[in-house]
């Protein structure tokens, strides 16, 4: 952990995330101001027209927050039936040299839900599944969208913050439109082509095949004609030798699609492998890019939130109090990576090197540790390693970056609205204790505004903690898991976690889409996917629309300062007490207790 | 109801407030706080199967048994608070005992009846010597009231009809004279009755932070209840069983407790607080309102400045001599009862040495002040009936029309002292002698002592004041630069004083004001927090939201910091209630898992003596510190004016970081006890 080149390049990631936050942060201003100038409005105004008039949005008719409401759940829930029934018939469409067939009803409603929540949760792994059609259309728009959407509700929070006596926070049809058209699109447009430049394919060919340098023989189960499995008397599967001198190397349009996938957050990754395959990320310059277009848009949405509501050093905190959160969960998954498992260790093999299990040797243990606690601090779920492999406190970062309510950066605009109700938890409770009643920016905070920020909080919590806990005891939800004891469990809950977070990464070990056809992981996590995400939405366009009709308070000397270290320090501590107090037990019974067996030199 | 404190820990209502902590296990009246009735229910639950756990009976009977004094000592809190309301409401309602009362009946005849069977609207004769029944407005008559048994200030007021003295008040006692009044309020419905219901549990109403607070603990309640019912599955997958005690114990100490159990005596006692200050709130939304006002407007007068203008200098018109001004101003003024009119007589005996002699001559005719003339002054005959001399005193344009019908001239030099005078913030009152203007006497405000202080302590509260007065814009500067407010509004009409008010609140404020008039009624019902003064009219009162017994206007100072305190008691009280989790998971997580994971003691940070004798402890502090912060509770977290984020990092601090830390040394004091006692 002390290599100094490791240091400099968290520094320089640090650093350049920094500079970005500003310029995007005003442009963003810019864009969710449906009049806002950009200097992309030679090419972009003319088609943003064309599709207002098309699609007969009026762009200076605002909405409330009951209409923005209705409009954001008719968007997802329509956009959640087309990617069911694409996916359902995909052999039936376009597109599909492999010829894959259709998917189930409960693995097409868990990658539907998967999709629309953002969380890009994969029970099937993208190669072998689905056709380019699937992948292009069904998923694609979902990547794009979706990620307009949670932009699209941050904008609408902040409306209802910063404005006086009104029920308006704003067009969601417009700023579903000018966030894609002027945001994602164009990013991702120079995005892809630097990625083609450092070696992502995109093309529409079928898969190649490939003789391998060396001839591998391998122990495979036999298989009868029908392609089944044979079983011995005790009903164990019959193994044979196996040659493999072939390998087949998995084509398609991968560079349009990675873009999308890190700078809105999604993470479904190409292939299966996500951002471990060298097809979809090939070269340390190209992992770099793909970790900073992660966090980007959440954290030039601080800036922004901190201009619209005229108090930058609010926004600023807020940044703060999340890079805080991030250093500390980038240190603490660095520090127990490189240590290693003291099993090895007493083995004397590979000492020096850490924990290099489940990581692509290109990365090395920084770049992993980094890009999983990026991946988890925002609702990515893209990742380049196996978090499955880190050791167990190395995989609890990631697990409790989820479980914190994805905020540390969090999704596109959802990790800012996220925030926001742990602001307005922290200054509620605090903010009793200047001696006023308690006031976020200038508002007062009443009961109703509790009322859907614990509503939050609860949303999250009850189907994590209840999920995980049927799964845990039952057959469907122990035979999906790959490893026994605590870590096995770490897996139930690691997947559950994924889910409400919309996150979307897997502990790898967990087999959510049985051959057996088993539909309650598919099912539970869609069902956990959507409370995530519209349990979510919908407590925070009601607070959105109750703070937009409140007075606004000047700022005195008895005013709770929502800036300064005091601030961030108790939004910290808001998050992380929140977390730790609904997670600890759990936690304890999955990786801490694994930790300390693994100490004792007792792995899983 | 004089400011006569109860000690904290009064015997009398300790006693009762244990029976009351026993009544008030009725699982309807726990109802109310879902955080205690799930203890309760806790509780209940592990008395049931106490004789089936597979733990030992002794350990689920003391976990039964000690979530059951949690529910006890947060009754008991509640109790004690309530106790002590009622108290102050005895001594109250000890005023008013059998009082009768002398009705105007349908017909006209006066009947007796007792005090308590009045109703809004009859009318009632008082004479001097009897008790006025209940607060009723003076419809005929004018009398001296003895007010000492609401106010504790003994001199008697004068009580009379119209105007801005008219109310008064159930329970003080008439001098002199008689009055008729007509009641306000009948039995119950006084203000008085109206306090009483406030601090008596029943008919309280939650205010609005505490409706909020309320929903936040149940969520939390709600949160630890999940976390709680899949620990048991999650505990099966890893071969570890909790018993049915442990996992209730392991809810019990995550819920607040602590805040849940003190939330409502942390109200009552704010309201019993202001009760012992002399102000009757009209509901506990009032008080809380009073925390967060930022914007005082004050009467000047009687408030910012002494009721009265007092001489200050007597300013002769040349040629004549300062004193014989003096001595034609004293003459003028001794048949003056006016404290101005006092303060003149006294300023010309201070300087001059001169004494009313003149008064006893019975040639002495003097002429009172009328609004038609505004002057007033004495006219004396030196010899049998020969008018020799009118000296007249008044306002300088009515001085002037007086002495220019006589031929005489006002001099410029005087109508510059005037111009001055006025410039400076006083009054300038013109004397004359026939035609021959004396000189100018220089009427001043004179302002409170240590009101200045005052108000720079508001200001660090982050409160602004603003100064209303019907003087001049000129002289209310000089008396707002004297006074230290931060504004004010000069030539105030009563319209003036609504429409600055509502523009205030427009730009978000809070305003706070007080009034007395039945003018003000408008702008003290407009005001968040409206205080009207016990002396004022019965209109005011009703428009307001509170009534300060003592009619001191800087009483709002008090009244806004216990608003703070309520405020700051409760969040402080949430948080530590919070923070304290943390150690109870480091006391109780590692018990759990132990048997099924050995490799997992390192994490009983605190060497906790057994796995059952580490949850009882945990529930043990969860219970004994309820009773440990009632004093607190009582008294409420004391409020410094130091700007709200120095007051925030102080207290958390304190309620924070304490609130982690302080459970630590807790559990680990009484698990040494219960392993010592061999109790489990």
């Amino acid at each position: 952990m002390s290599d100094t080149s490791d240091w400099l390049q968290f520094a320089l990631f640090l650093g350049v995330l920094t500079l970005l936050t500003k310029p995007l942060g005003l442009y963003l201003v810019r864009v969710l101001n449906p009049f806002g100038r950009t200097w992309l409005d030679r090419a972009i105004k003319p088609i943003e027209r064309l599709t207002y008039r098309i699609c007969g949005i009026k762009p200076e008719t605002e909405q409330t927050c009951l209409a923005y409401t209705i409009s954001v759940l008719a968007f997802s829930l329509v956009g959640m039936l087309l990617t069911y029934f694409i996916l359902r018939y995909q052999n039936l469409l376009p597109l599909n040299p492999q010829g894959m067939p259709g998917l189930s009803p409960h693995l097409a409603f868990n990658t539907a839900a998967s999709f629309t929540t953002n969380t890009n949760w994969q029970s099937y792994s993208g190669e072998s599944t689905l056709s380019y059609f699937s992948q292009m259309v069904a998923l694609t728009i979902h990547n794009f969208t979706s990620a307009a959407v949670g932009i699209g509700v941050a904008a609408a929070l902040t409306r209802g913050i910063t404005r006086k006596a009104t029920r308006n926070i704003g067009n969601f049809w417009v700023d579903l439109v000018r966030v894609t058209y002027y945001v994602l699109l164009p990013i991702c447009f120079v995005f892809a082509i630097v990625l083609v430049s450092q070696g992502v394919v995109q093309n529409f060919r079928p898969y190649a095949t490939a003789r391998t340098l060396d001839a591998t023989i391998i122990d495979a189960p036999a298989l009868d004609e029908n392609g089944r499995p044979i079983s011995d008397a005790d009903g164990r599967p019959i193994m044979t030798k196996k040659v493999v001198d072939t390998q087949i190397i998995p084509q398609g349009p991968a560079a349009s699609q990675i873009p999308i996938k890190l700078l809105g957050t999604n993470g479904g990754g190409f292939f299966g492998a996500n951002a471990a395959h060298p097809y979809e990320n090939p070269t340390p310059l190209s992992n770099f890019l793909q970790m900073l277009a992660i966090l980007v848009i959440p954290s030039a949405l601080t800036y922004y939130f901190g201009r619209e509501i005229r108090n930058q050093r609010h926004g600023w905190a807020l940044w703060t109090a999340m890079t805080l959160l991030f250093a500390a969960g980038v240190c603490t998954a660095w520090w127990a990576e490189s240590s290693g498992n003291p099993i090895h260790q007493s083995l004397g093999v590979a000492v020096s090197d850490g924990n290099m299990e489940g990581k692509e040797s290109r990365f090395g243990i920084f770049n992993s540790a980094l890009f999983a606690t990026v991946t988890t601090a925002a609702s990515c779920g893209a990742v380049n390693a196996m978090h499955d492999s880190f050791t167990p406190v190395g995989g609890l970062v990631p697990l409790f970056n989820m479980q914190t309510g994805e905020v540390i950066y969090g999704g596109v605009g959802a990790g800012l609205y996220g925030i926001l109700i742990f602001a307005l938890l922290a200054v509620f409770i605090a903010g009793l204790m200047v001696g006023r009643t308690p006031e976020y920016l200038g508002k007062k905070i009443s009961a109703f505004d509790i009322k859907m920020a614990v509503l939050v909080l609860m949303a999250l919590s009850a189907p994590l903690l209840g999920f995980t806990a049927w799964a845990c005891i039952s057959a469907w939800g122990q035979a999906g898991l790959n490893n026994a004891g605590p870590h096995g469990f770490s897996e139930i809950l690691y997947a559950y976690s994924s889910a409400i977070g919309n996150n979307g990464s897997a502990f790898a070990g967990l087999v959510a889409n049985p051959s057996n056809g088993d539909p309650h992981y598919n099912v539970t996590l869609g069902i956990a996917m959507l409370a995530g995400r519209f349990l979510m939405i919908v407590p925070v366009l009601a607070i959105a629309g109750n703070f937009a009709c409140k007075r606004q308070m000047p700022a005195g000397s008895g005013t709770f300062k929502t800036e300064g270290i005091t601030f961030v320090l108790l939004l910290v501590g808001t998050i992380l007490l929140v977390g730790a107090l609904s997670y600890l037990p759990a936690l304890a019974i999955g990786p801490i207790v694994e930790q300390f067996l693994m100490t004792n030199g007792k792995l899983f | 109801m004089n400011a006569k404190s109860i000690p904290l820990f009064d015997r009398t209502i300790l006693r009762q407030a244990a029976i009351d902590s026993f009544r008030k296990l009725n699982p309807w009246l726990q109802l109310k706080n879902p955080v205690m009735l799930v203890t309760l229910i806790g509780s209940f639950l592990c008395f049931l199967q106490a004789f089936t756990s597979t733990e030992p009976l002794a350990y689920v009977l003391q976990i039964a048994i000690w979530l059951l004094v949690t529910v006890l000592f947060a009754n008991f809190a509640e109790a004690i608070a309530e106790g002590r309301g009622k108290a102050q409401a005895r001594a109250l309602r000890a005023t008013r005992k059998q009082m009768i009362a002398h009705r105007r009946g349908p017909n006209g005849i006066w009947e007796t009846v007792d005090a308590s069977s009045l109703a809004k609207g009859d009318t009632v004769i008082v004479k001097a010597g009897e008790m006025i029944p209940a607060d009723g407005e003076v419809i005929e008559g004018a009398a001296s009231v003895d007010e000492s048994a609401i106010t504790g200030e003994s001199a008697p007021v004068i009580r009379e009809t119209g105007g801005d003295r008219s109310a008064v008040t159930g329970g003080t006692s008439l001098l002199s004279d008689t009055l008729l009044i007509r009641i306000t309020a009948g039995s119950g419905e006084g203000f008085l009755d109206h306090m009483i219901n406030l601090v008596e549990g029943a008919k309280r109403q939650k205010t609005p932070n505490e409706i909020a607070l309320t929903i936040l603990l149940s969520a939390l309640t709600f949160i630890f209840l999940i976390v709680v019912l899949t620990l048991a599955p999650m505990g099966e997958y890893s071969h570890a069983s909790f018993s049915v005690a442990t996992l209730i114990a392991l809810l019990v100490c995550l819920i607040p407790t602590t805040i849940g159990g003190l939330l409502s005596a942390i109200g009552i006692a704010g309201m019993d607080r202001l009760l012992r200050r002399n102000v009757l709130a009209a509901s506990g939304r009032a008080v809380e309102a009073a925390g967060d006002i930022d914007l005082l407007l004050l009467d000047k007068t009687g408030t910012i400045t002494m009721g009265n203008r007092q001489a200050a200098e007597f300013i002769p018109s040349p040629p004549v001599s300062r004193e014989r001004l003096a001595a034609a101003a004293q003459l003028a003024s001794l048949a003056d009862e006016t404290p101005e009119g006092r303060s003149i007589v006294v300023l010309a005996k201070d300087q001059f040495n001169l004494r009313g002699r003149e008064l006893a001559t019975p040639h002495a005719s003097f002429v009172p002040f009328t609004a038609q003339t505004r002057m007033s002054g004495v006219d004396l005959a030196e010899d049998h009936a020969r008018l020799s001399r009118k000296i007249r005193k008044g306002a300088a344009e009515s001085i002037r029309v007086w002495v220019e019908s006589q031929g005489g001239a006002f001099p410029p030099a005087t109508a510059k002292t005037v111009a001055d005078i006025s410039r400076q913030g006083g009054t300038p009152l013109v004397v004359a002698e026939g035609p021959e203007i004396l000189g100018v006497i220089f009427l001043k405000d004179v302002v409170k002592g240590g009101i200045k202080e005052r108000f720079s302590r508001l200001r660090s509260m982050g409160i602004r004041t603003v100064m209303i007065t019907g003087d001049n814009p000129l002289t209310a500067a000089a008396i707002a630069a004297e006074a230290g407010v931060d504004d004010f509004l000069a030539q105030a009409t009563p319209e003036m004083k609504l429409a600055r008010i509502r523009l205030e609140q427009e730009s978000g404020h809070l305003v706070a004001m007080t009034g007395d008039g039945t003018n003000d009624a408008p702008a003290l019902a407009q005001a968040d927090v409206g205080v009207a003064m016990n002396t004022g009219t019965q209109a005011a009162k009703e428009a307001g939201n509170m009534v300060d017994l003592d009619s001191n206007p800087t009483k709002l100072l008090e009244i806004v910091e216990i608003g703070k305190q309520m405020l700051i008691t409760r969040g402080a009280l949430t948080t530590f209630s919070i923070a304290n989790d943390v150690a109870k998971y480091f006391a109780i997580i590692p018990a759990m898992l132990i048997v099924a994971f050995p490799a997992i003691a390192p994490l009983n940070i605190m060497r906790l003596g057994s796995p059952q004798s580490a949850i009882l402890s945990a529930v043990i502090f969860n219970a004994i510190i309820i009773i440990g912060l009632i004093p607190l509770a009582l008294k409420g977290v004391s409020y410094q004016p130091i700007g709200a984020t120095a007051l925030l990092r102080r207290n958390l601090l304190v309620y924070g970081i304490g609130g982690m830390l302080i459970p630590f040394a807790g559990i680990k004091v009484i698990d040494i006890a219960i392993n010592a006692l061999n109790f489990v």
